[in-house]
C-alpha cells in the first residue's frame, strides 16, 4: 500500500511562503512526478512527503494514517537523493544493509534481501567495493538498492539522475521505470525536466512557485494545457506562443502551436518568415524563423530532408485543430 | 614545472628557504649531540672533557627518569582525551544554528590565543587558589573544604589547565570536519531509521575519524614539550615533572648542560618514537 493524500498542506521558511495551501492525492502503485522550474517548490513538497521538512500547517496521510508530525523513519518511506547520500566508509553491503541493520531484521533475511537486490541491480560483483570506488551510474543503483530492501511503501526520488551523463541518464531512467513495473510500488519522483515527467511518469504535477499548476497524465497536459505556463513547460521544443493579431483572428488573447503542428513549405501558407538557426537531428529538422510579425523566433519541425538554409524564405501554416487559446489570465480558453 | 629549465629555476629560488630551515633545524641538534657527550658544568669549571655516554646512563638511571616518562604520558593521554571528547561535543553544539553564532564562535576559539604563561596563570590565581580562587568560594558555598588543587590534585590541575587551551584548536578541526559533513547523508540516515545515536556512531564519526587523526597527531606533537604551564604553576613538583621540565632543571638547576642535553636527545627520541607508532595506527586513515 502507498496512498499518500495531501490536505491543505502549507510550508513556510520564515516570512517567505513556499507552497500556500495545497491539495493532492497519490493513488497506490502510480509513478508521480513533480516537475518545475527550479526553485518551484518542488523538492521542498517531497521532502515535506519525507518527513524531513516540518508542515507549516495542513495534514499529510499515508494510508489513511495522520503522517503529519510522524517522524521521518516511521513514515515507511524510502528516498533516494541527488547526490546518493552514500555512506563513503561502508562497503556497498553495508550500505544497503543499513536501514535493515536499523530495523532489526535479522542477518539472514538481510542478507537474502541484499543478494536479491544486488541480483535485480546488477550489484553483486560491487558488494564489497566502497561507495568512492564505483562509477555515477552504479552508486545511483546502490541508493536505490537501499531503499529497495526496506520494502517501502512508497519510494521518493529527489532528481535522482541530473548528475549523470546524458547516455548514462536514458539508461537509469528506464531501468527506474522497469523497477516501478516490477515492484508496483507508489513511486515520487522530482525533476526538472520535462523530458524526464513526459517519459516516465502516470501522472504529472506541474508545479510554479508551490502552487499546482496542473496535473494530468503526460497526453493530458501535452494535449490540453490548463494555463500558458504549462503548455510552455511541457513539450519539447517549447510552444510558440502569440499575443496580437494573430491571437485576434482566432478570438482569444494568445494562441499557443507546437512546433509540431506547424507545416514548412517553401510555396505558400498563413505566415511568412525567414530561416534563422537549422538544427538537424536527422529524422527531424527544428528551424527557428525570425521576422515572422508574431514574435521573435518560431521553432517549427519539420522533415529531416526539407532543403532549406539560413536566410531563406518559408511559409508556415498551423494546423486549425492544435491552436491552443488562451484568455488574459493565461488560462485556457 | 614541467621543463628542465623551470624546474631548476624553481630548486634555486626555494634553496635560500631550505637551507634556512635545515640549519634552523640542525645546528641546535648538533650542538645538544656533541654536549650530550661531554661533561659541561658552566659554573663549576666549564667544559671538562668527553666523557662517552656517562650521561646517558646517568640520566636514565636517576630516580627521576621513569616518573617524569609517567607524568608526560599521563599529561599528554588526559588531554587528549578530554580535548577530543570534549571538542566533538563543542562542534556538534557549534555546528547548530543558533542565535549569536559567530561571536559564540569567536568566544570558543579565544583561548587558544591566549598564551601558555598567561593562562597558567589566571588559572593558577583566579580558580586554582585555595585562598580566593572561584573554586574555593565554589567549596565553600557548599560548604565543603576547599581543594588546594596544585598541591593535592596536581596532575588533573596541570591537565585542565592545558586541555582548556588545546580545547579550541580540536574544536576548531573537528566543527570544520562537521561542517563537511553532506547533510543529505544525515537526512539519508534518518530515512533509514537511525535514531541520533546511531547516526553518531555510523555517520558522523567515521565521517570525522581523519579529523580526530589530525588533531591527535598534532596535539601529542605539542604536548610532549608543555612547560610553561608546569614552570608557573608547580615548578615540576607534586609529580609534574615530566621529561622536558627534567630537561630544564638538569641544565639550568642543576648547571649541568650536558647530562640535560643527553635527556634532550632522549626526549628527540621518545618524540619520534610517538610519532612513527601514531602514524602507523593512524597513518592508514590519512591515506584515502
Amino acid at each position: 500500500m502507498g496512498r499518500i493524500t495531501l490536505d491543505k498542506v502549507t510550508k513556510s521558511f520564515g516570512e517567505v511562503n513556499v507552497i500556500p495551501p495545497l491539495d493532492l492525492t497519490i493513488n497506490d502503485g502510480e509513478f508521480v512526478v513533480f516537475v518545475g522550474p527550479s526553485g518551484c517548490g518542488k523538492s521542498t513538497l517531497l521532502r515535506l512527503i519525507a518527513g524531513l521538512e516540518d508542515v507549516t500547517s495542513g495534514q499529510i496521510r499515508i494510508d489513511g494514517d495522520d503522517a503529519t508530525r510522524m517522524p521521518p523513519a516511521q513514515r515507511r518511506l524510502a528516498m533516494v537523493f541527488q547526490s546518493y547520500a552514500l555512506y563513503p566508509h561502508m562497503s556497498v553491503r553495508k550500505n544497503i544493509a543499513f536501514p535493515m541493520k536499523m530495523a532489526g531484521i535479522p542477518e539472514d533475511e538481510q542478507k537474502r534481501r541484499i543478494d536479491s537486490a544486488a541480483k535485480a541491480l546488477n550489484l553483486t560483483d560491487y558488494l564489497d567495493r566502497r561507495p568512492g570506488q564505483l562509477s555515477g551510474g552504479q552508486r545511483q543503483r546502490v541508493a536505490i538498492g537501499r531503499a529497495i530492501v526496506r520494502e517501502p511503501s512508497a519510494f521518493l526520488f529527489d532528481e535522482p539522475l541530473s548528475n549523470l551523463d546524458a547516455a548514462l541518464r536514458v539508461g537509469m531512467r528506464l531501468e527506474i521505470m522497469e523497477l516501478h513495473k516490477r515492484l508496483a510500488t507508489t513511486m515520487i519522483y522530482v525533476t526538472h525536466d520535462q523530458v524526464e515527467a513526459m517519459t516516465m511518469a502516470d501522472k504529472i504535477v506541474v508545479l510554479r512557485a508551490g502552487n499546482i499548476e496542473q496535473v494530468g497524465s503526460p497526453l493530458e497536459l501535452y494535449r490540453e494545457p490548463r494555463n500558458e505556463f504549462v503548455a510552455g513547460f511541457i513539450g519539447s521544443p517549447k510552444m510558440n506562443i502569440f499575443g496580437g493579431n494573430p491571437a485576434q483572428q482566432h478570438g482569444a488573447a494568445k494562441i499557443g502551436v507546437r512546433p509540431e503542428h506547424i507545416s514548412a513549405s517553401t510555396e505558400a501558407g498563413t505566415w511568412e518568415g525567414v530561416v534563422g538557426v537549422a538544427e538537424h537531428l536527422g529524422s527531424d529538422t527544428f528551424l527557428h524563423v525570425h521576422q515572422t510579425g508574431l514574435a521573435d523566433t518560431v521553432t517549427v519541425r519539420v522533415d529531416g530532408e526539407l532543403p532549406v538554409k539560413h536566410g531563406d524564405r518559408i511559409f508556415l501554416t498551423p494546423e486549425a485543430d492544435k491552436i491552443h487559446r488562451f484568455n488574459e489570465q493565461g488560462l485556457r480558453a | 614545472m614541467a621543463t628542465q629549465h623551470a624546474r631548476s629555476a624553481a630548486r634555486l629560488m626555494l634553496a635560500p628557504a631550505v637551507i634556512l630551515l635545515l640549519g634552523w633545524m640542525l645546528v641546535p641538534l648538533t650542538m645538544t649531540l656533541v654536549f650530550s657527550f661531554k661533561k659541561y658544568l658552566p659554573l663549576r669549571g666549564g667544559d671538562l672533557g668527553w666523557v662517552g655516554f656517562e650521561n646517558y646512563i646517568r640520566f636514565v638511571t636517576s630516580s627521576a627518569f621513569w616518573p617524569s616518562i609517567w607524568a608526560t604520558l599521563i599529561i599528554v593521554g588526559g588531554v587528549l582525551v578530554i580535548t577530543i571528547a570534549f571538542g566533538i561535543a563543542l562542534a556538534l553544539l557549534l555546528d547548530q544554528p543558533m542565535w549569536g553564532q559567530g561571536i559564540v564562535r569567536i568566544l570558543v576559539i579565544a583561548p587558544f590565543f591566549v598564551m601558555p604563561t598567561v593562562s597558567a596563570l589566571v588559572w593558577k590565581n583566579m580558580f586554582m587558589d585555595p585562598v580566593n580562587g572561584l573554586f574555593a568560594h565554589l567549596w565553600q558555598f557548599f560548604g565543603a573544604e576547599p581543594i588546594q588543587w596544585l598541591s593535592q590534585a596536581s596532575l588533573p590541575s596541570i591537565i585542565m589547565i592545558v586541555s582548556w587551551q588545546w580545547l579550541p584548536f580540536a574544536t576548531l578541526i573537528l566543527l570544520t570536519a562537521i561542517q563537511s559533513l553532506d547533510s543529505e547523508q544525515i537526512e539519508a540516515a534518518e530515512m533509514d531509521g537511525a535514531p541520533w545515536r546511531s547516526r553518531f556512531i555510523y555517520i558522523i564519526l567515521p565521517h570525522l575519524s581523519r579529523a580526530i587523526t589530525i588533531v591527535l597527531l598534532i596535539q601529542t606533537i605539542f604536548l610532549l614539550g608543555i612547560f610553561a604551564e608546569i614552570f608557573v604553576t608547580t615548578q615540576g613538583s607534586f609529580g609534574t615533572r615530566t621529561l622536558t621540565y627534567l630537561i630544564y632543571q638538569r641544565v639550568l638547576e642543576s648547571q649541568n648542560v650536558g647530562l640535560g642535553s643527553a635527556g634532550g636527545i632522549y626526549a628527540v627520541i621518545l618524540a619520534n618514537i610517538i610519532a612513527i607508532f601514531l602514524m602507523r595506527i593512524v597513518g592508514k586513515n590519512l591515506d584515502a
